[in-house]
């Protein structure tokens, strides 16, 4: 326990030194992920918001044809913009989002009694049009329906005539569920910073000390070699745990400044959810320490052991790809699978439901249990003889 | 006392140590001496037990290093071919790091601390971090390292290699103040007049055999030259010979 110990302080005391150490632990690993996030969800949110307040700018090919369509169209917050030349390639270019055309014959038809004709130009590829698109669709079928029923009640005939089946929408999401959609991609942010906070440490406690030709002396101490692993693990965790922790805080203070309500939707990264996500990562952050001391147990140098983290680091996106391309229902095995455990415990929290003290439990304890096997394992390959040597 | 018998230890196809016996004695310095690659490295990792050896047996004051590796440890101090200090600490650190492993208590890493400091003349650079330093205060911080818990039996892998003139006869000095205080201590070199300098005994090694194990006259007088260098050609190019 002493030797353990001892090994653990110097470890700590002498990466506090290192500034690359400490920069990519403490500062780059955990701010990164929080950073990123903020910005892209105040632009994407920014934008939606614009999209739904502000009136759209549409060309309109054909105005005088229609002149109480157009009205309508003002009415609901079109902006329409003189005619252009070439519609199609002006929307393929992304000059427009999309194009309204009204045909000559647009008038006469609708004198007839008959369907007049509207044509929407616009390029579905292209996703960021989408909700513009939307929303000029919507007008025209909301003038469309205004039209019929009006021509309906002309007749004498009882405009529930057109809509012999009426649905209504109940949408059982909440504000909450409705973001745990959005912010999918936080548990493997989680998993990401752990994993960075560990990684210098890892690398240079085992194949840096190789490669400094270190390890032949301290291995010459009258202390067994799974004991100053022991201490090298305690450090490791301790640098992703702290790493883990400011990466927490971060995002709790992320959701305040996101305006994530006016989409009508709530996150909860409060303490309770802090505490939670901490407590399933906890297995986590020995697993990917002994997993990450393992691989540098067989590099000889430091530029090898980076290569070799860099395809450990593979390993954690399998269950968020997973997941999202086959997006299966939560079921009681998943959380004891590591990594998959967490990515849908932190979920479910994210949706604003409870993780059940049965799914706590057996997400920690099956992956407390496979980072011991790790750490056994590590420990084995720690007592080969080549690992002392360099040259 | 270190005894050693019988050992072998091959890496593949290439026999590294092929049955090196000898006694390094208390109060003696014994040199192991060798052209490169003799296997005097790999012999000087099976007595301090980070190799294990494929046959043979050491021990160390009456100990079976198989047996009990970790007792033989205490008993030994190391100066391994590699130094390894670690950059990011300071010297005094350094040997802290290393006093608190071998499991001894906060007064007497002090006095210890201090006294090694003292006799090894590094008063001026114990609380600077080894980065930057050059390579005599490099071997001084890792002499003092080994030497932190007092250990009767002393192996250093090359001492002197890379040193300046200067340091080599503090070098020197040092080893011989630890013959003086008892101790046993063996060490390799591949320079003859640094052997023929210092010890007692001379285990001479080519191609992972003992060539020679005798005192620097008798290896004279084995050989007939009166020059220690002469004698050493000699005595490794028969054995060439022998072996072609």
């Amino acid at each position: 326990m002493k030797t353990t110990l001892t090994v653990f302080l110097k470890e700590v005391k002498e990466n506090l030194r290192d500034r690359r150490t400490m920069m990519s632990a403490l500062i780059l690993g955990p701010l990164l992920g929080p950073v990123i996030f903020i910005m892209i969800m105040n632009v994407v949110l920014t934008r939606e918001l614009n999209k739904a307040d502000h009136p759209v700018k549409v060309p309109v090919i054909g105005a005088q044809y229609a002149p109480n369509l157009m009205d309508a169209l003002k009415q609901q917050g079109l902006l329409p913009q003189p005619a252009i030349a070439d519609p199609e390639s002006a929307v393929r270019n992304r000059d427009a989002d999309v194009v309204v055309r009204i045909p000559q014959g647009f008038g006469e038809a609708w004198r007839k009694g008959q369907a007049s004709q509207v044509e929407l130009i616009y390029d579905s590829s292209q996703s960021d049009t989408a909700s513009t698109v939307g929303r000029v669709k919507g007008m025209l079928e909301n003038y469309s329906r205004r039209q019929g029923v009006m021509r309906l009640v002309a007749r004498g005939l009882a405009p529930a005539m057109m809509a012999p089946v009426a649905v209504d929408e109940r949408d059982q999401s909440t504000p909450q569920s409705r973001a745990g959609l959005m912010f999918g991609m936080l548990p493997y942010f989680f998993v990401l910073t752990v994993f960075m906070g560990g990684m210098y440490l890892a690398i240079d406690l085992t194949a840096g000390e190789r490669e400094r030709q270190s390890l032949e002396p301290l291995f010459a101490n009258p202390v067994p070699r799974w004991k100053i692993l022991l201490g090298k693990l305690a450090a490791t965790c301790l640098f992703s745990l702290v790493s883990l922790l400011i990466c927490v805080v971060a995002f709790g203070f992320c959701g305040k400044l996101i305006p994530i309500e006016r989409l009508g939707m709530r996150m909860d990264l409060g303490i309770s959810f802090a505490a939670q996500v901490l407590l399933m990562m906890l297995p986590l952050v020995m697993l990917l320490a002994c997993l990450q001391t393992l691989v540098s147990a067989f590099a000889k140098s430091y530029r090898e052991a980076q290569t070799y983290q860099s395809v450990l680091m593979i390993v954690p996106i399998f269950p968020s790809v997973l997941l999202s391309v086959t997006p299966m229902k939560i079921a009681d095995w998943m959380f004891y699978v590591p990594l998959l455990g967490q990515q849908v415990g932190i979920m479910q929290l994210l949706r604003g439901e409870q993780v059940t003290a049965v799914q706590l439990s057996s997400c920690v304890v099956t992956g407390l249990v496979v980072a011991l096997l790790a750490m056994a394992l590590t420990a084995w390959v720690y007592r080969s003889e080549r690992l002392a040597i360099s040259a | 006392m270190i005894e050693v018998r019988d050992l072998h230890k091959h890496f593949a196809e290439v026999k590294a140590v092929d049955g090196v016996s000898f006694t390094a004695r208390d109060g003696e310095i014994t040199g192991l001496l060798g052209p490169n690659g003799a296997g005097k490295t790999t012999t000087l990792r099976m007595l301090y037990t980070l190799m294990q050896p494929d046959q043979g047996q050491v021990l160390v004051d009456g100990i079976d290093v198989a047996k009990d590796a970790l007792a033989v440890r205490r008993k030994l101090g190391v100066l391994p071919d590699a130094r390894g200090l670690y950059k990011r600490l300071t010297a005094r650190e350094n040997i802290d790091y290393f006093a608190r492993l071998q499991g001894m208590d906060e007064s007497l890493i002090r006095l210890r601390c201090k006294q090694l400091i003292t006799a090894l003349d590094m008063a001026d650079i114990a609380d600077r971090r080894t980065e930057g330093y050059s390579q005599g205060q490099r071997v001084k911080t890792a002499i003092a390292r080994a030497l932190v818990h007092d250990p009767r039996n002393v192996i250093l892998d090359e001492p002197t290699n890379g040193l300046d003139v200067m340091a080599t006869r503090s070098m020197r000095r040092f080893m011989r103040q630890l013959k003086e205080e008892g101790r046993c201590v063996l060490f390799s070199s591949h320079i003859m007049q640094e052997v023929a300098a210092l010890c007692d005994r001379i285990v001479v090694i080519a191609h992972g055999r003992v060539v020679a194990d005798a005192t620097p006259d008798a290896l004279r007088a084995q050989t007939g030259e009166t020059n220690l260098e002469d004698a050493f050609v000699k005595i490794i190019g028969s054995e060439e010979g022998l072996a072609a």
